[in-house]
């Protein structure tokens, strides 16, 4: 069943064409990556996705359902959680306040338990409960920003970069996680630049040159590309 | 004992500011704008009372709860109206839209009201004498310094705990974040409107229990002097402005008494300038964090 249906989106910067006719999908279940370099416009999309951005053309269908005009606050209450491009924790409030926000679209009854399920996800934050967020390492914000997410039990989670600028154990650890969840049944829209990892746990993959969708198929058929090996893998 | 009294003053002046400082720094910390017609509806406040108490022979209290809904939903109607359409606009835009706001219900209150000033009724009289009546307090100031504590302590615990208060210290921190929460940053924002203008109106009824003479201009200065209360402990910060508006009170007491009576406006604004060279964020202002 598709999930998400993107439909020839073009998004633009007031003279800048951002995004071309850009057309993809997410089923249920999958992960699905786009990847891309620097200013190919990945992070664009999600934010028109999420309804912080307005595509002017074309449709975005969540759940069969248009939301090309739902504001993005009730896009997140229909089931669809965006972790943005660095992090965007609150740095000023603490840890497990940044778990309650995530848990705002929710009833008030499931949340003490839910942020206990994040804290097994994540031990490293229990740990931390207290802190301001503003005090957390990177990779620890990373964590916060992806178990902030989850608390709104999300049917489509999207997730911006999650590797930025984190030590090659971590993103270690925050892949084996997007795994966990995939497991799980989560459905995962992944944004990288990190194209190796993100093509490993990724069903399918579009590749993003210029706002524009130069290649799709499955993530191990992406990978085997010769253009994709000599632009994102070296060689 | 002269010295006391100066003070005891200082503090119920500055507890007035103080109120109105809260709703100052809750709107700039959540719609990062100055809204300049707060001081406005302060006087709004004190009308709406007046009237109640004098024309509609209501008791003090029901006045002040009548005052309180009409400057809410007076806040409401002006951040909806005036300051909602602007929300992309440049900062400047809207900080003229508030001071055209503010000359707006200047002048609708001298439409309404006239430029006679009105004689209010306090709503508490009497003075407590102390030390054989060496120390007399006015139980106004008594009960100014009360209400602001309990508004201070309110809206701590309200901020802290409860999930609005919390929305708005996402959204004071980054709206794009918040929407990503399924927080409704417009619903937040009138929120806080909401409750800065209710502030406004106890203000208003406090202020004009002080010195019983209002006027549409009432609002004005007392509106600035808060306004300077909330940078001076530090915009956007709530025990800032608490602390921002007690000192400034009690300032501005000590230099009417020792120092000189016109000066005292103009001893409280050098402080704010010196305080604000030594610390450019106010007492308790927060440094803005880096992103690591």
């Amino acid at each position: 069943m598709e999930l998400l249906k993107v439909d020839n989106i073009n998004v633009y910067y007031g003279s800048i064409h951002a995004i071309k006719d850009v057309s993809f999908t997410v089923n249920e279940g999958e992960v699905v990556t786009l990847i891309g370099a620097n200013g190919a416009g990945k992070s664009t999309i999600l934010n028109t996705v999420s309804g912080l951005l307005r595509s002017k053309t074309g449709t975005v269908d969540f759940l069969g359902q248009s939301i090309n005009h739902v504001p993005p606050h009730k896009i997140v209450a229909m089931g669809m959680a965006h972790c943005p491009e660095g992090r965007r924790v609150f740095l000023q409030m603490s840890v497990r306040d940044n778990l309650e926000m995530g848990a705002y679209t929710q009833p008030n009854s499931g949340v003490d338990e839910d942020i206990e399920k994040i804290y097994k996800l994540f031990p490293r934050l229990k740990e931390r409960y207290k802190q301001v967020a503003g005090t957390l390492s990177g990779g620890e914000q990373q964590m916060l920003a992806m178990g902030r997410a989850m608390m709104s039990h999300p049917k489509l989670l999207m997730l911006d970069e999650p590797s930025m600028g984190l030590a090659p154990l971590l993103v270690e650890q925050i892949f084996d996680i997007i795994r966990e969840l995939h497991a799980q049944g989560t459905t995962i829209l992944l944004v990288e630049q990190n194209a190796s990892m993100a093509l490993e746990v990724a069903d399918r993959a579009y590749v993003l040159e210029t706002g524009r969708v130069t290649m799709s198929g499955t993530g191990k058929e992406v990978a085997e590309s010769p253009a994709v090996k000599a632009a994102y893998l070296g060689g | 004992m002269e010295f006391l009294s100066y003070l005891i003053s200082g503090i119920s002046l500055g507890s007035v500011y103080a109120i109105i400082a809260l709703g100052y720094t809750m709107v700039y910390g959540i719609a990062k704008m100055l809204n300049f017609a707060h001081g406005d509806v302060i006087m709004v406040g004190g009308y709406i009372s007046f009237c109640a108490t004098t024309y509609l022979g209501l008791p003090a209290v029901v006045s002040i709860l009548l005052a309180m809904a009409v400057c809410t939903v007076l806040g409401i109607v002006i951040e909806g109206l005036a300051y909602k359409p602007l929300r992309a606009a440049p900062s400047l835009a809207v900080l003229i839209t508030a001071i055209g706001v503010s000359y707006l219900l200047q002048n609708s209150a001298l439409l309404i009201w006239g430029a006679a000033a009105k004689s209010y009724t306090p709503i508490i009289s009497g003075t407590l004498q102390l030390f054989g009546g060496k120390l007399s307090i006015q139980y106004i100031s008594i009960l100014t310094v009360i209400v602001c504590l309990v508004i201070m302590a309110g809206l701590t615990l309200f901020t802290s705990k409860s999930k609005m208060g919390k929305a708005m210290r996402a959204c004071s921190e980054d709206k794009g974040a918040a929407q990503l929460m399924g927080i409704n940053v417009n619903q937040t924002i009138s929120v806080t409107f909401a409750i800065g203008s209710a502030l406004a109106a106890v203000a208003g009824v406090l202020l004009c229990s002080y010195s019983p003479s209002l006027m549409p201009t009432t609002g004005s200065m007392p509106g600035i002097k808060a306004f300077t209360a909330a940078v001076f402990g530090g915009i956007g910060s709530i025990p800032g402005a608490f602390l921002g508006g007690i000192l400034l009170g009690v300032i501005e007491a000590l230099a009417k008494a020792y120092i000189s009576m016109q000066l005292a406006n103009a001893i409280v604004f050098a402080v704010l300038i010196v305080v604000l060279l030594v610390k450019p964020t106010g007492l308790l202002g927060k440094k803005v964090m880096e992103k690591v």
